[in-house]
């Protein structure tokens, strides 16, 4: 746990005297306090720079190198100091951590070297305090993006770099992608973006009117009637080079379906498709109609472009994600134009020879008064109509004016504001997940610590076990009130798994439950051995812990307990040399626990009628209790723990040197 | 400024106000402990464990005071299974002596002195005060069975065995026979303190937290 939590304990544990006149059973002692050193002051020398600081503020969090005996390898006894060859500016922030409790990100500090200084320490990165994290992600992922982005350009900087082994289809899809990595794509993207602005040109000169050469004067054709011929081929010539650029694109692509849906490939098809469309439509009146509606379709062509231009991509990104602010603004303009067009209609009824001849012709009217563009083809003429008619420009102008700024702003800001979202959508789960992970984090370590025989007679030093002295004094103290309130209440913290299996043993009822929920502890502490923490007893006291109110609330206590709990049972080599060696150390924990166990069967109380059933699973708990130290008979030992721990306590017996 | 004069300016609602004054108050609130001789003097720990709980005391309120809420949380998190609100709110009540609704470090102080450098007769005392939620001199059956069932609140669902309905009922039972002499439905201080003295497990477990400091 954080230290804050730590300075409270010894209140908490002081308050438990409160219990003392209800216990039922005896309750244990307390843990000897080993010989207390006091509360010294520690000199650390980072590079020469001096910190000074009591012990205990390092002992707050005893996973972390400062916090734990590995700083005793950097302790030089000439100076009474410990020396550390780091960066003393970095080694600021990891002191102020141990002093509050939260991790702060230095803004001019490169974020690696950060991480770094944390990794040496033995600091995790979720430790960066709430106020801070955002920053801390956001740097951290833009180097990774830049990092990445590098290593990209510099594969795609060297071209012949790609494996020989790639096929026509990879060089040929890299060649489209990155115009860039050899010269035929360039040529390529050169060639084909000519022939788009060909084509389009085309288009559009296609309709401009040439003067015939038989100067005959009303005589007027487009151009393109002119020389058909000529403009044909241009087509067929342009549709041909895109047609056969399609289909590369589509033998190239790596995943066809993809490139199917996507959105350049329907352009592409609906820029060549009316032309082939017209090669098999016949030339008769009844379908040139639609013949030329489909050439209309060609200044899609244009949109090809936006392969060859990133701005045009982007633009149409954020105008999707504008769709609804402008939809809004459709909307809104719609109401207006409806309402107007009423209004003027109405008005100018009875006029003769008015152009209102209806509200949909008055919705013209409406949108050119509004957009303030005012042709002048309908005019009011009643003195009504002109006084609703200057509302209507004075209300367009409103209308009109205000979302577009707003829709402006709105790009930025939505874009932004998404990211924004996710990443505290992100956090809060994070942030739960944390929560979750630290209150099953606590339980699990005590109910660990209770399988590992903790819970007998503190003996001297020398004979209690290893794993069990190993905890930090903090933790022994946490367990053992713990124990008072098991031993006030007559019953046992356990795990869900066991809770579960016992309450179905129960409803079985009879004698078979004294034996099913004896067997069934056993069964279940090893499942707790097997796997640290069991993902549904995280579930179950994510429940119980959402039932306290502490979990909603984001105190600086809560943050500390996070960001010392957090660390309980993660996996770091240094916590396996400190905070949980009793998972590694079993074998030296069997022998004495047997014995250890025998001595504290607790007596149940004689004075409690309805316990009679309890009371024999309570007498049985002892015996399990013996049960479940001697499942631990089969330790899995891994061979580089023990040889950790021989270097910490040389005065372990020979015999546990030797795997 | 006002565009248009009919378009009344919403007057801010009283409740947004007396947030606004409640929030200077909260800030302002700063206490400072007696000297450091003076609480020596009122308590039996030394100057030197004075100076290390007020260090912890101050590093974690540094408005120097502690409310309910912020107690409930500190002490839920030493109870993770359980639901430990309640009875932290009992416990809240007898270290606020004052009844001001915080527990100041002198509190904190005087509660801790008692808890763990008192005689037996005074740490029996706490605990009859404790128990007592109406202080009125008198544990009755309601109240203990309060306290009860708040204690096993602490303890969870997941537990062995299972925990049932009336155990705690059972449990105040048990130390109502124990306590209760004259059979009056009531536990006066007398009688508490003198069954306890009777009780060897509660005499011997009175040292357990001693050393706690």
């Amino acid at each position: 746990m954080a230290a804050g939590v730590a300075t409270w304990l010894p209140f908490a544990r002081a308050a438990a005297v409160g219990w003392l006149p209800l216990a039922q059973q005896p309750l244990p002692p307390a843990p000897g306090v080993k010989a207390s050193r006091g509360d010294e002051v520690l000199v650390v020398n980072v590079s020469g720079r001096r910190f000074e600081t009591w012990k205990n503020t390092l002992d707050r969090y005893p996973d972390t190198l400062l916090g734990s005996s590995e700083k005793e390898f950097f302790y030089d006894a000439d100076s009474g100091e410990y020396f550390f060859d780091r960066d003393p500016d970095m080694f600021r922030h990891v002191l102020n951590f141990y002093r509050t409790g939260r991790l702060h990100c230095p803004r001019q500090e490169c974020i690696q070297a950060f991480d770094e200084e944390l990794a040496f320490y033995g600091l995790v990165p979720e430790l960066v305090g709430d106020c801070c994290l955002e920053e801390y992600r956001d740097r951290k992922k833009e180097n990774a993006e830049r990092l990445a982005e590098d290593e990209e350009a510099e594969q795609a900087g060297d071209g012949p770099a790609l494996p020989a082994g790639s096929s026509l289809r990879q060089r040929l899809w890299r060649a489209f992608e990155n115009p860039h990595t050899s010269t035929a794509a360039l040529v390529f993207y050169y060639v084909t973006g000519f022939f788009i602005a060909v084509s389009v040109i085309a288009n559009v000169v296609e309709t401009i009117p040439c003067r015939g050469p038989a100067r005959r004067p009303p005589r007027e054709q487009p151009c393109g009637d002119r020389f058909p011929l000529a403009f044909f081929c241009m087509d067929t010539a342009c549709v041909l080079i895109f047609t056969g650029e399609y289909l590369l694109r589509l033998f190239a692509a790596p995943s066809r379906c993809r490139f199917l849906r996507s959105v350049m490939s329907l352009i592409d098809v609906v820029a060549i498709l009316p032309y082939y469309i017209g090669l098999f439509v016949p030339k008769n009146e009844d379908v040139s109609g639609a013949f030329v509606t489909l050439r209309v379709f060609r200044v899609f062509r244009i949109f090809k472009f936006s392969r060859h231009s990133q701005g045009l991509r982007i633009l149409g990104y954020t105008l999707k994600s504008c769709a609804s602010e402008l939809g809004f603004l459709l909307f809104s303009l719609t109401m207006a134009i409806i309402i107007f067009a009423t209004v003027m209609f109405y008005a100018e009824k009875g006029t003769n020879k008015t152009n209102f001849t209806s509200i949909p012709a008055a919705f013209w009217y409406t949108i050119v008064t509004m957009t303030t563009l005012g042709y002048g083809d309908m005019v009011p003429s009643t003195i009504a109509g002109k006084i609703f008619g200057s509302i209507c420009s004075l209300s367009g102008v409103l209308v009109i004016a205000l979302p577009v700024p707003v829709i402006v702003s709105n790009f930025s800001r939505i874009y932004h504001q998404n990211q924004r979202a996710d990443k505290r959508r992100a956090q809060q789960k994070v942030r739960l997940a944390r929560i979750r992970l630290a209150k099953s984090g606590t339980t699990n370590a005590f109910l660990q610590y209770k399988q590992n025989g903790g819970l007998e007679d503190s003996g001297s030093g020398e004979e209690q076990a290893l794993c069990v002295r190993n905890r930090s004094a903090f933790e022994q103290q946490h367990h053992h009130l713990l124990h008072c309130l098991e031993k006030t209440t007559c019953h046992e913290f356990t795990d869900e798994l066991t809770f579960s299996e016992a309450l179905g043993a129960v409803s079985l009822g009879g004698r078979t439950s004294r034996s099913t929920s004896v067997s069934s502890q056993a069964v279940g502490s090893s499942s707790l051995l097997s796997s640290c923490c069991p993902r549904r007893a995280k579930r179950r006291a994510i429940r119980l812990a959402n039932s306290t109110a502490s979990v909603s609330r984001g105190s600086m206590q809560e943050l500390d307990t996070l960001a010392g709990l957090r660390r309980s049972p993660a996996p770091q080599s240094r916590s396996s040399l400190n905070a949980k060696p009793h998972d590694s150390l079993d074998l030296n924990c069997d022998s004495r626990d047997f014995v250890a166990a025998i001595i504290s069967i607790p007596t149940p109380p004689a004075n409690t009628p309805d316990e009679s059933q309890p009371s024999s699973p309570g007498g049985g708990g002892g015996a399990s209790s013996t049960l479940r130290n001697s499942s631990l008979g089969t330790p899995c030992l891994l061979p580089e723990t023990v040889k950790i721990s021989s270097l910490r306590c040389p005065r372990l017996p020979p015999s546990l040197i030797t795997p | 400024m006002k565009l248009f004069p009919c378009s009344a300016a919403k007057t801010s609602s009283p409740a947004v106000q007396n947030s606004v004054e409640d929030e200077l108050e909260m800030a302002t609130v700063r206490h400072r402990p007696e000297a450091l001789e003076l609480l020596e003097a009122q308590s039996k720990f030394t100057k030197k464990e004075l100076q290390i709980l007020y260090r912890g005391f101050k590093n974690e309120c540094p408005s120097g005071v502690v409310n309910e809420e912020t107690f409930k949380e500190i002490y839920s998190q030493f109870f993770p299974q359980g639901d430990s609100t309640t009875y932290a709110h009992f416990l809240f009540n007898a270290f606020d002596t004052d009844h001001n609704g915080a527990v100041s470090f002198e509190d904190f102080i005087k509660g801790l002195s008692i808890l763990l450098r008192g005689t037996v007769q005074e740490k029996l005392n706490w605990a009859f005060n404790l128990y007592d939620i109406n202080k009125d001199g008198y544990i009755t059956k309601e109240e203990m069975l309060d306290i009860m069932k708040a204690i096993y609140d602490m303890m969870g669902k997941c537990t062995y065995p299972v925990l049932k309905e009336d155990a705690p009922r059972q449990h105040v039972e048990t130390f109502f026979q124990k306590m209760d002499k004259n059979k009056d439905g009531v536990v006066t201080i007398d009688e508490f303190i003198e069954s306890c003295q009777k009780d060897e497990n509660i005499m011997r477990s009175m040292q357990l937290f001693e050393n706690v400091i």
